[in-house]
């Protein structure tokens, strides 16, 4: 059940700073209890606490995200992520710009390399955003993407 | 007729999957048109991968998935023949799986 309240802006609950910057992120997220909840909501700072953690999220550069600069379609916009990051327990796709930022989350079984593709929709030109779990950690890396609607380019 | 179409290949010590699922994927965000009404969502929520029976994915999706949803994903350990299984749910409960054998 979707809950389409009201919109609630998104900002103050991600930081978005500078790489090498700790970003404001909630702590402590278990991908694996991932509910419903987390997806309809509009306030990314609760969708992604699912659970209390010890640490802040922070961006590693081993956590490779890989979108186009430009995506004429914010309908379809291919993003890959990969990691050479061991020990990778879940991967979550976040787009900064949505009404509701978080888009997938993936839960890795054992035999499973960390690597996703897929393709998402994108409101707007924003940064989007790769999480990657190592045990109780988070990294993440950004990739500002550029969308424009009606396809023009520039 | 299944709407997902599954590729699985080895590459080196690498499986590599694609698969592409048709489906609306309605983030319940989009007005109709014609009618000025909000399409009603609906989305695959989660899309499960399984090698062998194994789960080596378990995908949790939103609306802001694109529509006919393309997923990929490598794992270790398969071998020509074994077989790989994509199962999506959707909000609605509706439900399909498609298995395909490793080449």
């Amino acid at each position: 059940m979707i809950d389409t309240t009201r919109r609630t802006l998104f900002k103050g609950s991600l930081a978005i700073g500078p790489v090498g910057a700790a970003v404001a992120l909630a702590p402590g997220l278990l991908l694996a209890d991932w509910n419903q909840a987390a997806f309809a909501s509009q306030d990314l700072g609760s969708a992604l606490k699912a659970r209390l953690g010890s640490s802040a999220p922070e961006t590693n550069d081993a956590v490779r995200i890989k979108a186009p600069d430009l995506a004429e379609n914010g309908a379809v916009v291919p993003v890959t992520v990969e990691t050479s990051l061991p020990n990778v327990t879940a991967i979550a796709i976040v787009a900064a710009g949505n009404e509701r930022p978080l888009v997938a989350s993936f839960v890795l079984g054992p035999a499973a390399l960390p690597y996703v593709s897929t393709r998402v929709k994108m409101a707007k030109t924003a940064d989007l955003i790769a999480v990657v779990k190592q045990g109780e950690r988070l990294f993440i890396n950004i990739k500002n993407v550029k969308v424009t609607i009606g396809g023009c380019g520039g | 007729m299944s709407d997902i179409k599954v590729r699985a290949k080895l590459e080196g010590t690498e499986t590599v999957v694609k698969c592409l699922i048709s489906h609306p994927m309605e983030n319940g965000l989009r007005k109709d048109a014609k009618t000025g009404e909000l399409v009603p969502a609906h989305f695959i929520e989660e899309v499960v991968c399984k090698w062998k029976g194994e789960v080596v994915l378990t995908a949790s999706w939103s609306g802001g998935i694109s529509k006919n949803p393309y997923l990929s994903f490598k794992f270790l350990g398969g071998a020509a023949g074994d077989p790989v299984e994509i199962t999506w749910k959707d909000n609605l409960g509706q439900s399909q799986s498609e298995t395909a054998p490793i080449s």
